[in-house]
């Protein structure tokens, strides 16, 4: 059946592009001309740091909780997990549920307390029982290195992107749209703040979760909304050994390293998404410790929802595309949607697919930004530097210089990563996430005892275990595709190889570790305990009782 | 705590039956939810990793036990999610409101909601 159309399809496209770029570029300009007038009308209060920061805590639950999803929900894990059911069948499946189940530690532990306590970053939180200077100061790097990698990964899979949806294959173009993408961005924050940064995600995330149900509701039909017909349609097309797309085991099952490897993922994405400092300051934006719960619970329908249809659109496009041509395609693995999306609506809704897509990249990366702006000019230059002796309007102004600052970074850092192979940024930020904050936090919320030593050996030793486990990994070298002889790590150089570690994701030894030295390094001070600031955060956490109210204007 | 000269009333909250009632119920619930789901998620990620025979099996059609399960996850994580929520709504709410009330409206800290030292000012 599907043989014939791709023979037919390869005829009148050519692989390198599907699609007309013009319409591609003229849905996605409608999207940033519609957010920017929002942003420029949203950002008219925008003169305190609560403002700046936090939105004045004007959002409702319901609309924090769209944006969290337009926030979370990446380009990595709108194509990245399309594409891996489409490859891989039920693996790719598997990952998606670690990305939604990781929100119930969220729920349950983090986001109440947290708004209850905190002001603007996770660091308010983490420093506010312990020594205010030198667990700030760990708190904002822990958060600025999370955020680079996240924003790094995001800018590197733009030009990939671009490539695919744009038909740019010359890399100095790819390296102009990225610009593009980096200045928009730019303009996003330094013009709309935390409010303008919040609307773009809520609008992402009604597009892009919109557009994926429609694309869903469209595959399922074709199959007589019957759920084995579909994976049979993906059996079918994938040809012999077909069968093992509706199996585990077809991309982690290749050995025991690859078992293990996966585990170890597997842990980092359920204990890192409460420790995503871009997703912890999205909780400081809504008026109450309710809300923030609300805007959880909102969050995770959404997302859940949104992996659900994931899984129909993964399968139809391995039935409907088939593997063999989306690997040829120039986004590999990741064209898998923007070609579903063609072969269903053609040119049209392949351009709304592929501005989603784009508006995915601009809003998480805007959210990042906003993230390590607030973290430098409210942790490390407000309270480390000049010991909170500081007007507010100072700190926002350090804030906007920052926000130029890395996104001038972000550019430069995409376009040298451009056809890189930094994939596992994603991972390794959310593996940092565990283990150099998701201790500290729960020690500091739940644990009476929990002193300044164990949150600067827990975050420190998560945040250097990581890196440095990452560095001697097979990510970084000396991983050799057996088949072709190419590498498959960052340097390209075979010949190099420093891999002593063997796994690809850090967690299962930092993370483990991490709750380990926050234990080791209290027992082991000799720092004298704070009841009454242990008093005071419990009492605040639980009850609410001083928390930072919304602004009036 | 009964080395430092005098307690401040924050501290007289905690102590107070009331909080720790709330505290208690809170720790209650939401502990053992979480081993719960972390348990189950873990249970699930092993059996995917370790036991493809079993994860294969078809149950109607195309239908796996490793599909179900998976399925078995979302369904659960709107379930907790759902009834955590209901839960603090109800039981919660109540009493945290009401001592956030009494805190602040000088009942028991008479100087105030406290500013924190070097904060600068509010918003």
């Amino acid at each position: 059946m599907s043989a014939p159309t791709v023979a037919v399809l390869a005829a009148t496209a050519p692989a390198e592009q599907v699609g007309e770029p013009v319409v591609n570029i003229a849905i996605f300009g409608a999207f940033v001309l519609v957010t920017m007038v929002i942003v420029f009308r949203a950002s008219r209060n925008n003169r305190s740091a609560a403002d700046y920061y936090a939105a004045g805590r004007s959002f409702t639950g319901p609309q924090n909780g769209t944006a969290i999803a337009g926030d979370y929900l990446s380009a990595a894990s709108f194509l990245g997990i399309c594409g891996a059911i489409a490859v891989y069948g039920y693996d790719g499946f598997l990952y998606s549920i670690g990305f939604l189940v990781a929100w119930l530690v969220a729920l349950l532990l983090v986001a109440e307390l947290l708004r209850n306590t905190g002001r603007f970053t996770m660091a308010d939180v983490l420093s506010f029982r312990l020594r205010q200077r030198p667990v700030r100061m760990a708190a904002a790097l822990s958060t600025l290195a999370v955020v680079f990698f996240y924003l790094l990964a995001q800018m590197a899979g733009a030009g990939g992107l671009v490539a695919l949806l744009l038909g740019i294959d010359n890399a100095a173009a790819q390296g102009l749209v990225i610009a593009v993408v980096g200045a928009l961005m730019i303009m996003y924050v330094l013009v709309g703040g935390m409010k303008g940064t919040t609307w773009v995600q809520i609008i992402k995330a009604i597009l892009l979760i919109a557009g994926a149900g429609v694309m869903t509701v469209w595959v399922l039909a074709r199959y007589g909304f019957d759920l084995s017909a579909l994976l049979q349609g993906a059996i079918d097309t994938a040809g012999e050994g077909g069968e093992t797309l509706i199996e585990p085991g077809r991309q982690y099952g290749a050995s025991a390293l690859t078992q293990l490897n996966f585990l170890s993922l597997a842990l980092a994405l359920v204990l890192g998404t409460a420790g995503l400092p871009h997703v912890l300051m999205r909780f400081y934006t809504v008026p109450s410790a309710k809300e923030a719960r609300r805007s959880v619970v909102w969050a995770i329908w959404l997302i859940g929802i949104f992996y659900l249809f994931t899984l129909v659109l993964g399968y139809g496009a391995g039935a409907i595309v088939g593997s063999e041509r989306i690997l040829g395609a120039p986004g590999k693995a990741n064209s898998a949607a923007p070609l579903l999306a063609y072969e269903l609506g053609g040119v049209f809704l392949l351009g709304i697919i592929s501005a989603v897509a784009f508006a995915t990249i601009l809003a998480v990366v805007a959210g990042l930004t906003i993230t390590a702006a607030a973290s430098f000019a409210h942790d490390i230059y407000a309270s480390v530097i000049k010991r909170g002796e500081v007007a507010p309007d100072g700190e926002v102004r350090v804030a906007r210089i920052t926000v130029v600052a890395i996104g001038a970074l972000a550019i430069v850092g995409g376009i040298f990563a451009n056809g890189q192979n930094v994939a596992f940024l994603v991972a390794l930020a959310f593996a940092v996430a565990a283990s150099a904050n998701l201790p500290t936090i729960v020690y500091s919320l739940f644990w009476k005892r929990f002193n300044t030593a164990g949150a600067l050996w827990s975050m420190y030793g998560g945040l250097v275990s990581c890196i440095l486990l990452i560095t001697f990994s097979p990510v970084v070298s000396g991983k050799v595709d057996p088949a072709t002889g190419e590498s498959l790590s960052m340097i390209r150089d075979t010949g190099v190889d420093f891999a002593v570690f063997p796994l690809e994701n850090p967690g299962i030894v930092s993370i483990p570790l991490a709750f380990l030295l926050g234990i080791v390094g209290t027992l082991l001070s000799k720092e004298k305990p704070h009841p009454e600031k242990f008093a005071e955060m419990e009492v605040r956490s639980l009850t609410g009782a001083g928390a930072e109210k919304a602004t009036s204007h | 705590m009964s080395e430092s000269p005098q307690e401040t009333d924050y501290q007289r909250v905690q102590r107070s039956a009331e909080f720790q009632e709330l505290r208690r119920r809170f720790r209650r619930f939401v502990f053992p939810l979480t081993a719960l789901f972390l348990v189950w998620y873990f249970l699930y990620v092993l059996l995917a990793n370790y036991a493809h025979g079993f994860m294969s099996t078809r149950v109607a059609g195309n239908v796996t036990v490793g599909l179900l399960l998976g399925l078995g996850q979302f369904v659960s994580t709107f379930v907790i999610t759902m009834a955590y929520a209901r839960w603090a709504n109800r039981t919660q709410d109540p009493v945290a409101e009401r001592l956030r009330e009494h805190i602040e409206s000088g009942a028991i800290l008479r100087e105030g909601t406290p500013g924190r030292a070097g904060e600068g000012s509010p918003a």
